[in-house]
């Protein structure tokens, strides 16, 4: 990747936005943020120039923040959903701190956000909800608009519903249905202002809406009117150019977490010939996995909406025993639920994909927001020894490769994988260089051939490379065979309440965990391998931690950072090269779990920097925090 | 799925060699026995037959039959076997489980197996007490019931296995008694034949913490008088002579009918379109009417995994998908 994400002119670094003010400019990147209603169509709208910007060549990150009621009461600050997406001439690894641009559909979207737009950014104002009523649900005494407090903000007020009226006027849609054209008004005049081609648009809508061609040529004229209004009525002098971020050649297309996560799965599955079954149910935000691998029936894939989140995992181990890899998809709440089984899965040493798309917790939390907290659940969130490996994902299109090496881990080991995602990820996207099919690495499935007859089967006789135990599936001829919670004798399987044998059970299951590391590759680093401070995360920070490092090496700081795909088994080399540096920082979306795991196992003062708050960590709180860090070292 | 070629199994080939460990005297033995038979008699393949089974007593099944088996966890044998049902068709699948397991802490997995009509056979043993963690009342205990949980008797009213399996829509529900071999050889045969969900409520005696639960109508003495066999087609009659019989009113209840009333006993339809008369045996009460067993219901629907994999066949068959196609699908666009 050339560049890095670093501070040029319009940054999260900078606290004011550069956007200038006249002439046809040309920018490096720009924050927008759009929030309005929940029922106002504003993920429908940033996702819309999310897939235009990524056609046009620009790197781009999102971050999709809605809340969870479905339609909360209009008008109010719960209500609110917004959707950020940052786009650049070059590499970029989040989806921005403060934008430069606010588009507020209503009072409440205002008042939720207006405290993050930088200074001398532009807000676009839906005036047509201002009105008394509107102020009051948003709690305004006074209006934002008259009252000083938008001094400092290049505001433009439009009064979209008026507008988009008169764009349709000769629609057959009612007022109802033309007042909700009026995000795609909204999107017209940004079009307009960062020069975005509209037909990606066009087609998208036209798909979208295949059904109701009434619904397709109202949005696109409310969207060519929003277009033909700025650049008609010069509201903005100029409009911006981001030129196409230089990125490594290959084929691109935009992806979601959850959707890359998915075709990881099945690509593995694909490449090992062994059936995906999943077992799922519904909870946010793992849905989406249980939607997107819906529809892959054409690749054999099973989907189980179960009856519960137990019954859900308890149909994948069935199908993994079987014979096909079982996977079950939920959030921490299910995970919890389904410890247990996870437990058996464990003693029966049955391949299983567990995927924990975080969300906030404890108990329902937050279910639309991010966090890391889920851990230790992963870890040590069942009864008894019971280890398991554990893999996070930390980008959109890094869930694919994450998804896969869980299948392939899974088969090859005869181990359950835990996958931790988060709600970050799910929902945000990036530009995905797809990978070469054929450069797949393998995945090892082995299923018992049949028996000999006259020769008793042995369930648990071992692979003496990674102590996995044969995948016997039922329905082949001589290897009728009895698994279950209960401890078995190694190698007979046979029930036993043998004292060695169980303590043999123990460190075997152990073993085969950590023999996971011997297949790893040795860990990058983004800077030296040795220095000052050593910055680890894993998981969705990576964004802001790579941006944060980058930033900081090119002032000339000794400072390194390095991401954990592998939670469990941790990677062989990882003490080493944590050794290698004065001072180890670790920033997580919890409170400090995998600094804690660091600790104890390496006994190396691992310095845990903690939010939990619902929300990604921002780039710039990484790196005045690392600063901090670096002047104490030093 | 019997060859030519290959000798059909007797039901010592069924026993597998483990050593049974249920308390002597215990109804389980009793079961084993009769399945192993009815397993030899259909002509079953060890390799085609899993056992899934929970916890609890009855749960330890699977073990002692030399066929594949799966021995899971609490409650939850239904969605572990519907998982292997829908994962590989052909696959003989039953489920073990007891009135704990399926009735209480595994509620859920029973009525949604039930439900959904997935290719199971539930055999669910039926002791009305928790024998595994010693004595505790189950939720199919009498209300009343004396335990080391419920020492001034249990507040729970209980509920019926039969009703909860016919409430769920179940397609083959039936009953059967531990020592009554022929009759239950009889209705395991049957819940093969069927090709959705076939649950078989088996009473089950535990001698040593709920013994005699049943003698009150098993017992050789009154068993004649006190028990109702059900026959498809045959009136429902009982009594040493088959001089009584149930009737019902307009409103499903039933009545017991004798001398000239006799041939007004209901005819037995266990395919009938409603579930109201098998739901009126179901809950017929026990004190006042003699206890039915046989088929309570036996109806075609199509099954679970038949629908699901039809879905899946007719995807694959229709819209073929290499990797690479369905990885670079959607908007791409190339960098160079």
């Amino acid at each position: 990747m050339t560049g890095t994400d670093t501070n040029r002119g319009l940054t999260s670094s900078n606290p004011e936005s550069g956007i200038p003010e006249s002439g046809t400019k040309e920018l490096d990147q720009v924050v927008i943020r759009f929030a309005g209603d929940s029922g106002d169509g504003m993920q429908l709208t940033g996702d819309q120039f999310t897939r235009t910007t990524a056609l046009m060549g620009n790197d781009i990150a999102t971050f999709p923040d809605f809340p969870a009621e479905i339609r909360a009461p209009a008008g109010t600050l719960p209500g609110v959903s917004a959707f950020q997406l940052r786009f650049s001439s070059f590499d970029i690894h989040t989806p921005g701190d403060a934008p430069d641009v606010l588009v507020a559909m209503n009072p409440a979207a205002l008042k939720a956000h207006i405290g993050q737009l930088k200074k001398n950014g532009i807000l676009l104002l839906n005036n047509a909800s201002f009105k008394a009523l509107d102020l009051k649900k948003a709690t305004y005494t006074v209006d934002p608009r008259t009252d000083g407090s938008l001094d400092g903000f290049r505001v433009i007020e439009i009064d979209l519903t008026a507008r988009t009226r008169e764009a349709l006027a000769e629609s057959d849609l009612d007022n109802r249905g033309k007042d909700r054209c009026k995000n795609m008004y909204a999107l017209g005049i940004l079009y307009w202002l960062f020069q975005r081609e509209v037909d990606p648009t066009k087609k998208a809508l036209a798909e979208k809406f295949a059904k109701r061609p009434a619904i397709v040529e109202a949005n696109l004229k409310a969207m060519a009117a929003g277009h033909a209004y700025a650049e008609t009525v010069e509201i903005f002098q100029v409009s911006y150019k981001v030129a196409p971020a230089k990125m490594p050649p290959g084929t691109y297309r935009n992806i979601m977490g959850n959707q890359s996560l998915c075709l990881g799965l099945v690509a593995a599955s694909q490449k090992g010939n062994v059936p995906l079954f999943l077992g799922s149910y519904p909870i946010t935000p793992a849905s989406d996995v249980l939607h997107q691998l819906s529809s892959y029936k054409n690749l054999g894939v099973a989907t189980f909406q179960a009856e519960d989140e137990i019954a859900a995992v308890c149909a994948a181990i069935g199908a993994s025993y079987t014979g096909k890899l079982g996977i079950t998809s939920t959030s921490g709440p299910g995970v919890a639920l389904k410890a247990e089984a996870i437990g058996l899965a464990i003693m029966a040493e049955l391949p299983l994909v567990v995927l924990n798309i975080q969300r906030a917790g404890p108990s329902t939390g937050m279910p639309t927001k991010t966090q890391q907290a889920d851990l230790l659940q992963a870890m040590y969130g069942r009864n008894g020894e019971s280890p398991m490996v554990v893999i996070s994902c930390s980008t959109a299109a890094d869930a694919f490769e994450v998804g896969y090496e869980a299948v392939r881990i899974a088969t090859k080991h005869m181990v359950p994988v835990m996958v931790l995602s988060d709600g970050y990820i799910a929902n945000g996207s990036e530009p995905w260089r797809l990978p070469d099919i054929d450069k797949l690495p393998p995945v090892e499935v082995n299923y018992a051939p049949e028996g000999v007859a006259g020769v008793k089967f042995k369930p648990y006789e071992r692979n003496p490379e990674t102590l996995a135990r044969p995948w016997a599936k039922p329905g082949t001829k001589g290897l009728v065979h009895r698994i279950g919670g209960l401890e078995k004798q190694d190698i007979t399987g046979n029930i036993s309440y043998d004292a060695d044998n169980h303590q043999h059970m123990i460190n075997t299951r152990a073993k085969k965990v950590a023999m996971v590391a011997n297949d790893l590759a040795p860990m990058e680093t983004i800077g030296e391998k040795s220095g000052d401070v050593l910055v680890l995360g894993w998981g969705s920070p990576r964004g802001a931690i790579t941006a944060a490092v980058t930033r900081l090496q090119e002032q000339g700081e000794s400072i390194s950072c390095a991401f954990l795909r592998y939670l469990n088994p941790l990677p062989n080399d990882l003490e080493a090269l944590m050794r290698s540096f004065k001072k180890v920082v670790l920033p997580e979306l919890n409170c400090g779990q995998l600094a804690m795991m660091l600790r104890s196992k390496y006994l190396i003062d691992v310095q845990s920097y903690s939010q939990v708050n619902g929300q990604p960590f921002q780039s710039q709180a990484v790196e005045d925090y690392m600063r901090t860090v670096l002047q104490e070292v030093k | 799925m019997t060859s030519v070629d290959e000798p059909k199994l007797t039901k010592k080939d069924f026993k597998s060699d483990q050593d049974v460990r249920w308390c002597p005297g215990c109804g389980d033995y009793s079961i084993l026995n009769s399945v192993q038979a009815a397993f030899a008699d259909l002509g079953k393949k060890l390799h085609e037959t899993v056992i899934i089974s929970g916890i609890g007593c009855s749960s330890r099944f699977p073990y002692y039959m030399d066929t594949y088996g799966f021995h899971t966890i609490h409650g939850r044998a239904p969605a572990v076997a519907t998982g292997v049902k829908l994962s590989n068709a052909a696959l003989d699948v039953w489920v073990v489980t007891g009135d704990g397991d399926a009735m209480s802490i595994g509620g859920n997995h029973f009525i949604h197996a039930m439900r959904r009509n997935v290719g199971l056979k539930i055999l669910l043993f039926n002791n009305r007490i928790y024998g595994l963690t010693k004595g505790q009342f189950s939720p199919t205990s009498p209300q009343g019931k004396v335990t080391k949980s419920s020492p001034l008797g249990s507040v729970d009213y209980p509920f019926s296995p039969i009703a909860l399996a016919l409430g769920a829509g179940g397609t083959f529900v039936a009953r059967a008694v531990d020592i009554l071999g022929p009759h239950l050889q009889s209705m395991v045969k049957q819940a093969d034949s069927h090709t959705g969900t076939a649950m078989i409520e088996i009473y089950q005696n535990c001698n040593i913490f709920n013994d005699g639960a049943y003698a009150g109508f098993t017992d050789k003495g009154v068993r004649d008088a006190r028990m109702l066999y059900l026959e498809h087609g045959k009136p429902l009659l009982f009594g040493a002579d088959n001089d009584k019989g149930i009737a019902f009113d307009e409103s499903f209840r039933p009545f017991i009918v004798e001398g000239d009333d006799l041939g007004k006993a209901y005819v037995w339809d266990e395919t009938a379109d409603t579930p109201a008369p098998a739901m009126a045996l179901a809950t017929m009460d026990e004190a006042k009417f003699p206890v039915p067993i046989g088929v309570f219901r036996r109806i075609d629907k199509p099954n679970f995994e038949y629908g699901v994999n039809q879905q899946i066949d007719a995807a694959v068959a229709n819209n073929k998908q290499s990797l690479k196609d369905l990885i670079y699908a959607g908007e791409t666009w190339e960098v160079t």
